[in-house]
């Protein structure tokens, strides 16, 4: 885990023409994005937009046209972008004899989970763990926890490599709104305080409103992107979220 | 010792290192076929033993054995690249394959009255092992032991969620052809001992025991093969006392096992 720094601003993502297409049929095209480190940037779009794709594209699970750079603004130097990746549910079962540990090391380590426990490999997970206030969980079996455990659990996962890049599905079930309000102030405080950039696909409005600093509205391709103000007072936002919008207004 | 009087006949003390090699082995794979929920999958494979058999017949092949764990390693290629692509749920689309294949093995195998020359394969029997065969479940143990070091931690992870997978760059596609083919070979090489009736029984056992009452990895393990190897033991020492097929008596012996720790995980809430 990385030492708490202060985004430098200095790194960017680019995203040029990217697409995907599943035969004949075109789920995503001429996608252009820039995300800077420090900022938070917020996906939505109606059911069917293309969200998880765009996400599964670039995690490179899709096959996609188009670049994904990883830049360096200063030298223009192109650097390996490490991704973390936040899920919204796991395929796991009630009675599913999985720990925290035994997820967190088999994503992250080669020491087999099936044999001792890792002591080195525990106590980086512990400490990853503790910045979610998650640490207790360490021994807990994973399906056994509450829908905000798992997120917290999750996003540990997620950050434990130092990412410079943080991609989350917004959980939907699960999770309450105080739980709700704690996941978006918590990823609010991972952008502020630690050297990465994070695309959140999200299906609440108003969160987007109160905590993102960018916002990506996406049909397809990219209708509009912008600040919350730009794109929230576009036309095509108006026109994607007819029905919804007279609740934002309040 | 009159305890041991049964390991002074030759086949005896075969059988016993054969169950010594194939109940940790199967106690081993169980957890990885219970945790992906393929235990239809594994029985599907079992059954494609005797299609495998008859294909072999059909080309004039005279190694059977070979025929058949290579039909078996295809056939799980197959089953699961069409699983990954056809709409519909995974347990239907096995089922029409295995279905299919046991037909064609049948009607194969079964042409001119011949069939019970092969029945043998439906139970199995471990006492007619011979030193060689039990050198070839050696090896493959060994293969799955290094498999296992080397591939678990990536198996749970694709099993846990594919994309988080890979994100962390590990192929979902490679890892679950390759534990396919895995389980594919161990089901060949140990069909003829254990027998197509039952041999998913004792993959899937332990396994499900151990889950009754594990909560991490290493207990389940640990559980899953001494579940097996216990009962694999005692179930060929039954069997030779009793007079009764050993594959059968380890079965029963597992499915105990299942019950007792069923109930007792019920009662500690595990």
């Amino acid at each position: 885990m990385q030492k708490i720094i202060k985004p430098c601003g200095l790194h960017c993502i680019k995203v040029k023409h990217l697409g995907v297409s599943l035969g004949q049929q075109i789920i995503l095209e001429d996608i252009n994005l820039h995300i800077h480190c420090g900022s938070l940037n917020a996906v939505i779009g109606r059911n069917g937009a293309g969200k998880s794709t765009l996400i599964r594209a670039i995690l490179g699970e899709m096959e996609h046209t188009g670049t994904i750079e990883f830049k360096d603004r200063e030298n223009g130097k192109i650097q390996k972008l490490k991704i973390g990746y936040v899920p919204q549910a796991l395929n796991i079962e009630k009675q599913t004899p999985v720990s925290v540990y035994d997820m967190i090391a088999a994503y992250h380590s080669n020491a087999p989970v099936f044999l001792r426990k890792s002591r080195k490999i525990s106590e980086k997970i512990q400490e990853c763990l503790k910045i979610f206030e998650a640490d207790y969980l360490l021994d807990q079996q994973v399906c056994n926890l509450s829908g905000g455990e798992l997120q917290r659990v999750l996003l540990s996962m997620a950050i434990l490599d130092s990412p410079n890049l943080l991609l989350l599905d917004e959980p939907v079930s699960g999770i309450d709104q105080n739980g709700m309000e704690l996941f978006y102030q918590t990823i609010y405080r991972l952008k502020e305080n630690y050297d990465l950039a994070v695309i959140l696909i999200s299906h609440d409005l108003e969160y987007v409103r109160r905590y993102a600093d960018q916002v990506i509205l996406l049909d397809k391709t990219v209708l509009r992107q912008g600040s919350v103000k730009e794109v929230f007072q576009s036309q095509e936002f108006a026109e994607v979220f007819q029905a919804e919008r007279s609740k934002i207004k309040k | 010792m009159k305890m041991f009087s049964w390991l002074q006949y030759d086949f005896m003390k075969y059988a016993f290192l054969a169950v010594l090699i194939i109940t940790p082995l199967f106690g081993l794979m169980g957890t990885m076929i219970v945790n992906r929920k393929m235990a239809f999958f594994s029985d599907a494979l079992g059954h494609s033993a005797l299609t495998g058999i008859a294909v072999g017949v059909v080309f004039g092949v005279k190694n059977t054995n070979l025929s058949m764990v290579i039909f078996a390693v295809v056939f799980a290629l197959l089953l699961n690249q069409i699983s990954s692509r056809v709409a519909a749920s995974t347990d239907t689309v096995i089922s029409v394959f295995s279905s299919f294949s046991i037909a064609l093995g049948l009607a194969i195998l079964s042409k001119g009255g011949n069939f019970s020359r092969y029945s043998s394969i439906l139970v199995g029997d471990i006492l007619s092992i011979t030193p060689q065969e039990i050198l070839y479940l050696a090896l493959i143990f060994l293969i799955t032991l290094v498999f296992w070091l080397f591939g678990f931690n990536k198996l749970l992870a694709v099993s846990l969620n594919r994309t988080l997978a890979k994100s962390r760059h590990i192929s979902a596609a490679w890892m679950e052809n390759l534990f396919a083919v895995l389980t594919a070979l161990i089901v060949m090489v140990s069909i003829k001992w254990v027998g197509i009736l039952i041999i998913n029984a004792l993959l899937i056992l332990p396994a499900a025991s151990a889950r009754n009452i594990s909560e991490t990895m290493r207990e389940y393990h640990f559980f899953s093969i001494l579940f097996s190897v216990f009962s694999g033991v005692l179930g060929l020492v039954v069997s030779y006392h009793v007079n009764v097929a050993a594959g059968p008596a380890i079965v029963i012996l597992a499915s105990v096992i299942y019950f007792v720790t069923y109930v007792w995980g019920r009662k500690h809430n595990l």
